[in-house]
């Protein structure tokens, strides 16, 4: 069983100013399930794609069937065997499955005019289909068929090119238990075939079910390999973490007060069946750390009025607030600085001073009339306040760099009377400077009696910042972390779903 | 901004000055005063069009509803002899409440516009049709709406009636567009709908509301074009009079993408129309040609306005990398310059298709 079936040698990827992968080696052999885990931002998903010859590595070897590549292509990729099943499942949903298996390289009728041969490609998919267990035909619309289902059609769309080693990232984050078995049997039939399988994902428990070896990844490097034998959940966290973080903290100038936002019961649409319970006292940052889908940002989202409560309530110093609409959270001085700052926080063709005033424009106004001086000297102190580099208040937001859009967005809410504020990935794509400017500005709104949540998935950020540091699994919050228990190691444990060791001062 | 609407006024000038050097009738009083007439009347709707388009919207259905507000209106004043105010009331509330109809679909029921306002061209249309039998509905011998009839196609000092409302509407509307917080949010929800909610802005409410003003501005011209017809024939009045709105929007410097556009832009595009369609006659190029010439003069007016566009951001772009990237590190560099280098540049191409 050991013919090596390729091999990744001494793969680095830099992009300016960033080193997303350093030497990165991993060997995958025949008939091989190969788990590969890693923090978020580890390097595990650039990895797949220099793989699958999406990105072009800067150093290193890709070698396959005995030959060296420096690079590949998409279609080197397939044509030696390397097939995917993503995350967020590529399939066109108006067409049926057979039609899906075969996009791109569909069999054709003979003739001029080159038509369709429907027939022919339903007869081929139907016997993959009855390899993988599916109990759906080739000519079902995939509109009409779940999650799990769709993965299967990713299968067996990787069968009909004869992949010889299958990539599947986070697989069951959206599966249910027994959908998971499911595909847990469907992963061993592969391997029985002779199919290896790379397969990443948070779930360690999975991981101990199918691998047959372990690689993990920390900071774009390969930290360590457990063989079947040496898998523990223990291990591979510890694995996983490690590293020395900066010391970020600015401690609060005064113990938080008294007060704050209790968010009670509340749940999502996201996980109708989970119910979040979470408080925030007033001059506190807690930090909200866990993995990406665990149900923070459709937090944030229900607190701030987008998405419906499905019930719970949020109240504040104790007395429950409407928040029906984000008009109304905002009137209770609940806001949100939101994931996405060009889709959802900035009007990104309009000016900076437009975009600053845009929350507030009533509050300034007089008989519905905008005052454009108020307006302007209100933006021009937000400028001068977060210290937004731009030639004028007149440029178009789109003009300016990520963290300078950031402050804009944040002189939005600034320039109003904050109560609670929730900060979703605040920093993610700023440069170094620019995060430090925004850990200050919360601080010292902090330091203003505001209420802070700061969602973040960036490790050094949640410990370095935050004041207590709260972790949600699958929908609630799986436990809340004081500064003195602050570790890499217990957040993970907590964001995997697992309770804290007792003794903490075991974790190394 | 202000340089679109420039540009377009200067077209205007030398395509009249052109015109008139050949056929001097076309500077004759008599020859403006009646352009000026069907500006007024085709720029009242169009400015409510105009609206809705900023949205990113589209209003399909004002021609149909101009018949089907018509025949009421003849009908209420001639067969039910009600009194002109109330008959105008009435009609002004028709187009308010069919466009408060058609705003609920599209934010409530969050129905696509183009669907929503084709099927009210059809729907209006054909209620028209079956209210009259197809008969023409016309006022008689009697004068039973004189003195409206004389406000509506009267003329002040020789000047259009028509005209003159068109500007008393466009400065109202020109306010609330480019003064009042509502304009503003209107900008923003046409451009961000997204962003506009995560702001605090109602976005239903402000997009049903463009829809309404429309309806409404749909009533005022129904009025308008009655007496100027003086009959209304349910099957082809106001046919296609919602492709001259959108027109005369487009021409203007609306983008169908939404949050572009400005009053004075809709007022000159519509000018421009009627300008295009009276030098059609005047030229005495053959008539069955004037759908072809306004055609021709928007793709080409588009095109050249999203040429120009292009040019200006990538200048835009150059002098923000040339500005930014000396100074900056360069993770900087990378976030900055990317966007702009990027995703601004093909972002703009199709623009204001």
């Amino acid at each position: 069983m050991a013919e090596i079936l390729f091999e990744l040698a001494g793969i680095s990827k830099s992009y300016p100013g960033v080193m997303a992968l350093d030497d990165v080696s991993l060997r995958v052999d025949r008939g091989e399930v190969v788990g590969l885990i890693g923090e978020n931002g580890a390097g595990k998903s650039t990895l797949m794609r220099v793989l699958g010859g999406v990105i072009a590595p800067s150093e290193g070897v890709i070698r396959i069937g005995g030959n060296d590549h420096a690079r590949m292509t998409v279609s080197e990729a397939t044509k030696a065997g390397i097939a995917f099943v993503h995350q967020e499942l590529n399939l066109f949903e108006n067409l049926d499955v057979a039609a899906n298996v075969f996009i791109g390289r569909e069999k054709l009728l003979g003739g001029p005019l080159k038509l369709v041969d429907n027939a022919q490609m339903r007869a081929r998919v139907t016997p993959l289909l009855e390899r993988l267990g599916a109990d759906f035909t080739p000519d079902t619309l995939v509109d009409n068929l779940s999650i799990a289902e769709r993965q299967m059609v990713e299968i067996a769309k990787a069968l009909s090119i004869d992949a010889r080693v299958i990539i599947m990232d986070e697989p069951t984050s959206s599966l249910t238990i027994s959908e998971t078995e499911r595909l847990l049997e469907v992963i061993a039939d592969l391997k029985a075939h002779g199919i290896s399988v790379i397969y990443i994902s948070h779930r360690l428990g999975e991981i101990m079910t199918c691998a047959d070896r372990v690689v993990v990844l920390r900071d774009g490097r390969t930290v360590g390999e457990l063989a079947r034998n040496q898998l523990s959940h223990a291990a591979m966290i510890r694995l996983m973490i490690g590293r020395d973080l900066k010391a970020l903290h600015t401690p609060p100038k005064q113990a938080p007060q008294p007060g704050g936002c209790d968010i009670v019961g509340l749940v999502t649409s996201a996980f109708p069946d989970r119910q979040v319970d979470l408080s925030v006292r007033h001059g506190e940052i807690l930090g909200l750390a866990g993995l990406v889908g665990a149900g923070r940002t459709s937090l944030a989202r229900a607190a701030f009025g987008i998405d419906p409560l499905l019930g719970g309530e949020i109240r504040i110093d104790s007395a429950p607030v409407a928040v029906a609409s984000p008009r109304e959270a905002i009137s209770q001085g609940i806001y949100l600085v939101p994931e996405d700052r060009k889709k959802s926080g900035l009007v990104l063709e309009l000016p900076i001073c437009e975009n600053v005033t845009l929350a507030s424009l009533l509050d300034h106004a007089r008989m519905w009339l905008v005052g454009s001086e108020a307006e302007r000297k209100i933006a021009k102190e937000q400028v001068r306040r977060l210290s937004i580099k731009a030639p004028s208040i007149d440029m178009e937001a789109v003009t300016l760099s990520g963290g300078n859009q950031q402050k804009v967005v944040l002189g939005k809410w600034l320039s109003m009377q904050p109560r609670v504020m929730f900060f979703d990935e605040p920093t993610r794509g700023i440069d170094v400077g620019a995060k430090g400017e925004i850990y200050a500005l919360m601080r010292e709104l902090a330091d203003q009696g505001v209420a802070i949540v700061m969602i973040s998935s960036d490790m050094e950020e949640v410990i370095g910042v935050s004041d207590r540091v709260a972790v949600m699994h699958e929908g609630s919050v799986s436990g809340v972390l004081e500064r003195e228990q602050f570790s890499e190691y217990n957040v993970l444990r907590l964001a995997m779903g697992q309770a804290l060791e007792t003794v903490e001062a075991a974790a190394p | 901004m202000i340089r679109k609407e420039l540009g377009l006024g200067l077209l205007l000038v030398v395509i009249a000055a052109i015109t008139g050097a050949i056929n001097p009738a076309f500077l004759s009083l008599v020859n403006l005063l009646n352009m000026a007439n069907l500006i007024g009347l085709f720029g009242v709707f169009a400015l409510g069009e105009g609206l809705v388009i900023i949205t990113g919207g589209i209003d399909l259905s004002l021609g149909s509803m101009f018949a089907l507000l018509g025949v009421v209106f003849v009908d209420l004043l001639t067969t039910y002899e009600v009194p002109w105010p109330l008959a105008l009331l009435a009609v002004l509330l028709g187009g308010l409440v069919l466009g408060g109809i058609q705003g609920f679909l599209i934010t409530r029921l969050k129905m696509q516009p183009f669907i929503v306002t084709l099927c009210g061209l059809l729907i209006y249309r054909g209620a028209a049709r079956y209210y009259t039998s197809d008969s023409t509905r016309g006022f008689g011998y009697g004068d039973e709406a004189a003195t409206l009839s004389s406000i509506a196609s009267g003329n002040l000092a020789g000047i259009p009636n028509t005209f003159i409302l068109l500007i008393v509407l466009a400065l109202i509307l020109g306010v609330l567009l480019h003064r009042s917080v509502y304009g503003r949010w209107l900008y923003a929800v046409g451009k961000n709908e997204e962003a506009a909610r995560f702001s605090g802005i109602n976005t239903n409410i402000v997009i049903a509301t463009a829809y309404i003003i429309s309806g409404g501005l749909a009533g005022v011209s129904t009025v308008l074009f009655v007496f100027y017809t003086n009959s209304v024939s349910p099957s082809s009045f106001g046919n296609f009079y919602e492709l001259y709105a959108i027109a005369a929007a487009v021409l203007g410097g609306c983008s169908l993408r939404g949050g572009e556009g400005s009053i004075l832009g809709i007022v000159l595009g519509t000018a421009l129309l009627q300008v295009l369609q009276n030098l059609v006659n005047i030229l005495g190029i053959p008539n069955s040609l004037n759908f072809a010439v306004m055609g021709t003069v928007i793709l080409i007016g588009v095109l050249a306005d999203q040429q120009l566009q292009a040019r200006r951001r990538r200048k835009l772009a150059l002098a923000g990398v040339a500005r930014t990237a000396p100074k900056s590190t360069l993770v900087q560099g990378q976030q900055g310059a990317s966007p702009r280098g990027a995703d601004a540049l093909p972002a703009r191409t199709g623009d204001q298709a």
